[in-house]
């Protein structure tokens, strides 16, 4: 029973880790819809911009103030971000208004590769450290019901921590701002949106920006906790079936696909894994994904999809 | 002036239903065709043939299959690396456990054996649309690859999971040098680009084409979406499994399920976008594009930093081929969103103008 | 407008084209002896695959800075895999074309493909620590040296470790031993050792597969939490092995009964979990970091000092850059060895390669005088064995650097490993229709 609940609850802490980048994935989408592959990208790149501004800061201040050179890289790669949410929507997004689903995909994936090959020359394809003092060590708890204890991640808990503050930021800035109605109006209807003076370019940067910071949280979480390197944008793949099993234009959908898919994929993983030789977490997610999807076409949040004919 | 097909007079429907009506554009595919069997053993030499032209041709083929289905059919895929795999696996376990089976009917029941998992996971396809699907097909990628991984018996029983084959032979022809390769593969591919394209134009090709329209309104005039997505997803499965197992047994000659990851798969629709969605010749320029363009990076610009006098990295030089690389994939889909079998029939038009500019 | 800048792109690309046909066809120049390097600076892999390639260049460059192999020197090209085999296909088939005599392919899935061309075009394959286990056996394998050790030597040697520490193999009896691995060809080579020894042994064995590329363990490590294993094996590649640390460390898994294969033994293994890896033990195939061996002071003197190191100088002599060294090193001294019978100060065809690799003699005296005091054992091959020798040690991970825990060196168990090799080379054999050389025309 206690490996259990350690279990359920390492799955919704990674559910959590998850959702984190499946939200970037949503906000593009539900505002341009564009299916936006380069999100792990974003990720890489927003980690590696922290990670070395990090360290440059910390070398330039001479290394007393860790919090102060964290500081400055944040905002540093958060500037990073903002130039490339102007470049993609300046030099690509404009110019591909009215495309279809699959042309706009398939530029998304040539931005991946331009971000990681940028990524990669400007900051090096080494390992490096983010050091936002996360702590590193388990807790035990309730030593004295269950044998051996249950097992908290300190670091994933205040990971999952951050990504909830995060998600109600995000819902804040969606109802409550002009800019999250403008932003909820382009999502409706572009050309309603035009015609009533909202500035669709405007708006799209401001979109990417946001998805952008999104990433960058992930990635300094997600780096922490892995090191930041290459195989960070691949943590995107893991984050796919959440967006489709949470519906691919719902905020909520993708914290609830994230927790469904972590405490499905480690369930299955401890549980069944054993039985057919292991391995089994990352198809088992998307196979989840599929089966809700057969009785929600649309994901379980995701709009409801109305064929005119 | 030349390209023009005034005077040429139809006068049956056979006449004017032939793949290509225009006699110089008839002329001009025989030609090229001819001059892929005869011209380009005499000229090209090994590194050519190994790394160029045999790739080319077998990711060829298995983009024409993913072209049925994506640019036909309107079903997209992300899971055509796993298909492939299938392909590749079954016709090995063909090969190896039946005695005496030739080459060719593996092969050929490699793709059989990868149509019938093509139908079983297009059954979401009748449910699940668009990018949804998309994702889903996802699915089929991760469950090959650790199948193939942990189920031995795929693997004839090898410890570490990964299989060869050798002395390929055909009906007493010993497949081993490089043309002959070639040739094999090239024979093949160009039987298949022919069955595609009178698929394409028969029934039912023209059934996937409509539901790949408007799927409601197909349904009304009485397409059955159900056989003609499953359809779709067999043929374009079969294709690509037959590609599958060329790439195991032509190209490669051993392999491991991470030869058919999931960056086989994007290639694959990569290749199908930028050549043209719902072109058979797209699907053979967008191969094309995609198979030499990293090469040709990779050896051209060491080569251009010498004559610039600098010299480049290793490093620095792959990175810059991940950046022009993505980059012209924008560039491409911007300036023509249709792919390059568009611009093929752009230059066509132009040519039938030509030499006046309306 | 459109339409123009089209063309021009598409008259661009045929130019290219006809550039990248013509290239290959530009030969080596004679009198050298051309190395052909596959690397991948970059991908998953860049970080483990930098220090090596840098090694491995930096040794030729010594060698040339030296006077080359009896005056021959050597020429060296890069090609760029990404850790795809379809790439490395592609780099073999361009090198090859530019009069490579030998190559590493530094990848098991390249490895596999490369076999099966190799014996074709006549070009001996080193694959020093990696590869197949059973291409050992060089009368079916007569292209493959699996130099200083294979995988199953390494299964064999981490069980001989453990079973050490705890004072002697019977004491393996009722133990339990966990294999994290990556879920490829490579990480599965271990598998048939560790069941033949957990059956002789009487260990229990439990197989953990992590999914390419291994960020996500959680699940591994739970369930690793709940069986609570004695020892835990680390067969991982690149980011696997420092997430698998860091999960040890978050679910309180004692680092120091943990124990790495040579690939899961590096700084960048290590490096970002910093302390939290402290006391984690690695496998290297006989060298450690060795910064004060002679051959990295030499390296230091003879090409770094003069501007001409390939990558940055605080990595010489670390971990994977001594491996691409030692890689190096070997196949210089094949074609040393070859240019002995078939002349000396002439450049070597891959056959007269193989010839050098397949009686490869490197004693201790030889490896003294090149440098590799302490750092290596002697190498010897022959037909039957192109593996050359097994010597296997284990270093420890203190927080900051590799060290050399203990001062033993392990051998592989032949009499485990020998019959397993004769077995699996047999059945490729039979499956190759290859007949395997007899002792006289090994001689030849």
């Amino acid at each position: 029973m206690g490996f259990f609940i350690e279990t359920l609850i390492g799955g919704l802490m990674a559910g959590m880790l998850y959702s984190l980048v499946a939200l970037g994935f949503v906000l593009i989408f539900k505002s341009s819809g564009v299916f936006n592959f380069a999100q792990g990208a974003m990720v890489l790149f927003a980690a590696l911009a922290m990670a070395r501004f990090s360290e440059w800061a910390n070398a330039a201040l001479g290394g007393d103030s860790l919090a102060m050179a964290n500081l400055i890289a944040f905002v540093g790669a958060g500037g990073v971000m903002w130039f490339v949410a102007w470049a993609v929507e300046r030099f690509v997004l404009r110019k591909l208004v009215n495309q279809e689903g699959a042309t706009l995909l398939m530029v998304t994936l040539g931005i991946t590769y331009v971000l990681e090959g940028v990524g990669q020359t400007l900051f090096g394809s080494e390992i490096y450290n983010i050091n936002v003092g996360m702590p590193k060590d388990p807790v035990m708890m309730f030593e004295s019901v269950f044998d051996g204890g249950i097992l908290i991640n300190k670091e994933d808990f205040i990971a999952a921590l951050i990504a909830a503050v995060l998600v109600g930021l995000l819902t804040l800035f969606f109802q409550k701002t002009p800019v999250g109605r403008a932003l909820r109006a382009v999502a409706d209807d572009h050309q309603a949106a035009l015609s009533i003076g909202i500035p669709l370019n405007r708006i799209w940067v401001i979109v990417w920006l946001v998805a952008g910071v999104v990433a960058l949280v992930a990635g300094i979480i997600w780096g922490s906790k892995l090191g930041v390197q290459f195989s960070l944008a691949t943590v995107a793949m893991r984050a796919l079936p959440v967006v489709i099993l949470g519906g691919l234009t719902s905020v909520p959908g993708a914290i609830v696909g994230g927790l469904i898919i972590g405490v499905g994929e480690k369930l299955s993983e401890v549980y069944i894994g054993p039985m057919v030789g292991g391995g089994i977490e990352i198809w088992f997610a998307y196979v989840l994904a599929l089966i809700f999807l057969l009785f929600r076409p649309q994901g379980l949040f995701g709009e409801k999809i109305i064929d005119r004919v | 002036m030349l390209y023009r097909e005034n005077g040429q007079f139809k006068t049956t429907y056979a006449a004017d239903q032939q793949i290509f009506p225009i006699a110089q554009d008839k002329w001009f595919v025989l030609g090229l065709i001819a001059f892929a069997f005869i011209g380009v053993p005499l000229l090209a030499d090994e590194y050519l043939f190994r790394a160029i032209l045999i790739p080319f041709l077998i990711l060829a083929l298995a983009a024409l299959g993913v072209n049925l289905l994506v640019g036909y059919c309107g079903q997209i895929t992300l899971g055509a690396g796993a298909f492939m795999a299938v392909g590749a696996y079954a016709a090995y376990n063909f090969l190896v456990r039946i005695d005496g089976m030739p080459l060719l009917g593996a092969i050929l029941l490699g793709g059989l054996t990868t149509a019938g998992v093509g139908i079983l996971f297009g059954i979401p396809s009748l449910r699940v649309r668009g990018l949804y699907l998309a994702v889903a097909t996802l699915a089929a990628q991760f469950f090959c690859d650790w199948a193939f991984l942990r189920i031995k018996w795929f693997t004839n029983d090898s410890s570490s999971g990964s299989v060869s084959v050798s002395n390929l032979e055909m009906l007493g022809w010993s497949i081993d040098a490089p043309v002959e390769k070639y040739l094999f593969c090239l024979g093949i591919i160009v039987l298949f680009g022919l069955l595609a394209k009178n698929m394409t134009r028969a029934t039912i090709g023209r059934q996937w084409m409509a539901i790949r329209d408007m799927d409601v309104a197909a349904e009304v005039i009485g397409i059955r979406p159900m056989f003609a997505k499953l359809s779709a997803f067999a043929v374009s499965s079969f294709f690509v499994g037959v590609a599958g197992a060329l790439w195991g047994f032509v190209h490669l000659g051993s392999w491991e399920p991470a030869a058919f990851s999931v960056d086989r798969s994007f290639q694959l629709l990569f290749m199908v976008i930028i050549g043209g969605l719902g072109s058979i010749m797209g699907s053979f320029f967008g191969a094309a594009f995609i198979v030499v363009l990293p090469i040709f990076l990779n050896q051209f610009l060491p080569a251009l930093g010498h004559l610039v006098g600098v010299s480049i990295s290793t490093a620095a030089v792959s990175h810059a081929e991940l950046i022009i690389f993505g980059s012209l994939i924008v560039f491409f889909l911007i300036v023509e969103p249709h792919g390059l079998a568009r611009l093929w029939s752009i230059a066509k038009e132009k040519l039938r103008l030509w030499p006046f500019p309306h | 407008m459109k339409f123009r800048s089209l063309a021009l792109a598409a008259a661009l690309a045929t130019v290219g084209l006809t550039a990248t046909i013509a290239s290959p066809s530009a030969q080596a120049q004679a009198k050298e002896q051309f190395f052909p390097v596959i690397v991948y600076r970059t991908g998953a892999y860049a970080a483990n695959g930098a220090p090596w390639a840098n090694g491995y260049v930096d040794y030729l460059k010594l060698v040339n800075a030296k006077g080359g192999i009896n005056g021959v020197k050597l020429s060296f090209e890069e090609c760029e895999t990404g850790y795809a085999t379809d790439r490395g296909v592609e780099c073999y088939e361009r090198l090859k074309g530019k009069g490579a005599t030998l190559f590493q392919p530094l990848s098991t899935g390249i490895t596999f493909a490369l076999t099966e061309k190799a014996p074709a075009d006549k070009i001996p394959l080193i694959t020093a620590g990696y590869g197949r286990s059973e291409s050992q056996n060089g009368a079916v394998f007569s292209w493959n040296f699996p130099l200083l050790g294979t995988y199953w030597v390494g299964a064999d040697v981490a069980v001989q470790h453990i079973a050490k520490q705890l004072g002697g193999a019977d004491k393996l009896k009722g133990k339990k031993i966990a294999l994290v691995y990556h879920d490829s060809p490579y990480g599965k080579e271990p598998i048939p050792v560790l069941q033949e020894l957990s059956k002789t042994l009487g260990f229990e064995l439990q197989l953990l597969p992590v999914a390419h590329p291994g960020v996500e363990q959680k699940a591994t490590w739970l369930q690793i939490r709940q069986s609570r294993p004695d020892n835990v094996l680390l067969w991982g590649w690149g980011v696997m092995n420092s997430t698998a640390l860091k999960e040890a460390q978050a679910t309180g898994f004692p680092r120091e009964k943990m124990i790495g294969i040579w690939w899961a033994g590096a700084e960048p293994d290590v490096k970002d979990v910093g302390a939290g890896a402290k006391g984690y033990t690695a496998l290297t195939l006989q060298h450690g970091a060795e910064p004060n061996s002679k051959v990295v002071k030499d390296m230091l003197d003879l090409v770094h000092a003069k501007g001409q190191g390939t990558g940055p100088k605080d990595e010489v002599g670390s971990v994977l850059y001594m491996r691409g060294l030692i890689s190096a090193m070997l196949g210089v001294e094949g074609v040393r060895k070859a240019q002995e019978r078939y002349g000396k100060g002439k450049v070597m065809t891959g056959e007269q390669v193989r010839w050098g690799l397949e009686n490869l003699d490197l004693d201790q005296k030889v490896l003294d005088g090149m440098g590799f005091a302490g750092v290596m054992r002697p190498v010897q091959t022959s037909c039957l064995d192109h593996m050359g020798s097994s010597w296997v040690r284990v270093h420890t991970w203190d927080g900051g650097k590799w060290n050399f825990s203990t001062p033993d060196w392990y051998q592989a168990n032949e009499k485990v490993l020998r019959p397993m090799v004769m077995l699996a080379s047999g059945k490729y054999a039979e499956e190759k229709k290859i007949t395997p050389r007899t002792p006289e025309q090994c001689k030849q």
